[in-house]
């Protein structure tokens, strides 16, 4: 499975709110969106991620494989995450 | 039960500041669940997806409206239903049960008219292809045939001296009314003096009854005072004909051509804050009839063609979602089951496109594509759209002008229209095509069907 980092620079705020400084952009994550960054940033890998969600969160492997799926390849297209 | 935390599908919004957002506010994007008091999933887990519904409720709204608005501006008023803007017989019918005349523009559309029982004299038979047989049909049966140019003029001559039959008519007149593009295809043009002439050939002529004028100065207009200009050239005619020949005309029709809330894809605003009302078209037209005297015998009636505006928000296209995917940018895509070849329209309107149920508050800007496979099957090539999942149902709002005619079968089949009708019942109007519908016409030549 592929992996992804988020580079240093790049800071999140408790709200969801994150600051790009290279560029000076700016987005907002909702709640999910928030706590899968915080895992990535914290150099979980994917299936890391998809398992600590599952036991939280009421929601199947095949739909969250997808969302997470759907998800990093939004974020790679704004350069917050970089494949390893 | 369950003790987990409830989930919701990871999003990330940039952020955009300091500029206004060209897409305007998500807000715009509002769920529709019901169509005249109907859910939109009990529509299609009837009639299936996608899906044309049709609401007998506003034609009749929209058309009365309209009718109220001209009469209350003028006294004499008569509505003629474009067939090629929508020609289901349900949909003709509902205007014609509410008095409009048949507005046709082929043999074919004349056919249907007849066939719905609308009699000859009121049916205007428009534009430049007619038969020798359609024409003798007209000639018969009384219908108001509108000449488009001078080869037809003398067809009609030729036919009524053959057969010792009237024909009434009128010509259309093309005009400069200072909009572009300027429509002078059709009919006679007004400046170069080529209308007067034809009016005069036609009130030498023995068998020809002229019996009004027609104009149609474009189409999707967004200028009420055009019409006035038309009006007024008209009406110009109409005196030229009364104070040389002492010939008062039936009818003056100013064709249709009003502009409905769609928003053109090159438009940078929402339709409704651009395109003039009914009352500002009526106001123009109005006034220019104004330049009319005589008695009220003596004034002709007013003809109104419009189409669009009197069907297109009785359209609803539901359509189902068939997948997300994300494109190399990483903008998101939607593919839907409906494509342009039933939604002709998205070639030049930025339809409103909602979805079927309550979705989250995050959006992203997304394309939506049809489901064939071919490159030009774009619905949209950019919308704020809310987040929406495989068989999601969205309802496309303005599509009941054109889209069901201009339709084709193409790669997939036709699917079925139904009728929500006043009472809140829903009935099958079209059904949809099958394998066998498509393939009685066609014919497999012998020495072809036993290849091995």
């Amino acid at each position: 499975m592929k992996n992804f980092i988020v580079p240093d620079n790049i800071a999140i705020s408790d709200s969801g709110f994150i600051f790009l400084p290279s560029t000076g952009e700016t987005f907002t994550l909702n709640e999910m969106g928030k706590e899968i960054f915080k895992l990535l940033q914290a150099k979980k890998s994917l299936e890391e991620i998809s398992s600590e969600i599952i036991k939280e969160y009421d929601i199947d492997e095949h739909t969250l494989e997808r969302d997470i799926e759907d998800f990093i390849l939004r974020l790679k297209s704004l350069n917050l995450v970089i494949q390893v | 039960m369950s003790s987990k935390k409830i989930y919701e599908r990871p999003i990330i919004t940039k952020n955009q500041s300091g500029f206004m957002n060209k897409f305007g506010s998500s807000s715009l994007v509002k769920p529709k669940v019901e169509i005249d008091g109907v859910l939109v999933k009990d529509l299609v887990d009837k009639w299936g997806s996608p899906l044309f519904v049709i609401s007998e409720k506003q034609i009749r709204s929209n058309q009365r409206n309209a009718l109220r608005i001209f009469k209350s501006r003028y006294p004499k008023v008569q509505f003629a239903w474009s067939y090629k803007t929508n020609y289901l017989k349900a949909v003709c019918a509902v205007f014609h049960s509410e008095g409009s005349w048949a507005e046709v523009v082929s043999e074919f559309e004349y056919q249907k008219a007849r066939r719905l029982g609308i009699p000859g004299e009121n049916i205007i038979f428009n534009g430049p292809d007619k038969s020798d047989s359609a024409l003798l049909n007209a000639i018969n049966e009384n219908a108001k045939i509108h000449i488009d140019h001078f080869d037809e003029l003398y067809k009609l001559i030729e036919l009524t001296e053959e057969t010792q039959k009237k024909a009434n008519v009128a010509i259309r007149v093309n005009m400069d009314v200072g909009v572009y593009p300027k429509w002078d295809r059709f009919g006679f043009n007004y400046e170069n003096g080529e209308a007067w002439q034809a009016l005069k050939r036609i009130i030498t002529s023995r068998n020809l009854k002229l019996i009004g004028l027609h104009t149609h100065i474009g189409t999707y207009m967004m200028s009420a005072d055009a019409y006035k200009t038309a009006t007024i050239k008209l009406v110009d005619l109409a005196k030229g004909l009364k104070n040389n020949y002492n010939l008062n005309l039936e009818y003056i029709d100013l064709g249709g051509g009003f502009a409905s809330h769609n928003t053109l894809l090159g438009q940078y605003l929402p339709a409704e804050e651009v395109v003039p009302s009914i009352e500002q078209f009526a106001d123009a037209i109005s006034s220019g009839l104004f330049e009319l005297s005589g008695s009220l015998d003596e004034l002709p009636t007013l003809i109104l063609e419009t189409g669009r505006a009197l069907i297109d928000d009785a359209g609803y296209l539901i359509t189902k979602v068939l997948a997300n995917k994300r494109l190399s940018t990483g903008k998101r895509a939607i593919i839907i089951d409906a494509g342009v070849n039933i939604l002709f329209t998205s070639f030049w309107y930025k339809h409103k496109i909602h979805p079927a149920n309550e979705t989250g508050v995050h959006t992203e800007e997304s394309a939506i594509y049809g489901p064939l496979c071919m490159n030009i099957d774009c619905i949209r090539e950019s919308i704020v759209f809310p987040n929406v999942k495989k068989d999601d149902l969205l309802v496309i709002d303005y599509v009941g002008a054109y889209d069901m005619t201009q339709w084709m079968q193409f790669i997939n089949m036709r699917p079925n229209v139904v009728m929500i009708m006043q009472d809140g019942t829903v009935e099958l109007i079209r059904k949809s095509e099958d394998i066998d519908y498509i393939e009685q016409q066609e014919i497999l030549p012998a020495t072809l069907k036993n290849f091995k």
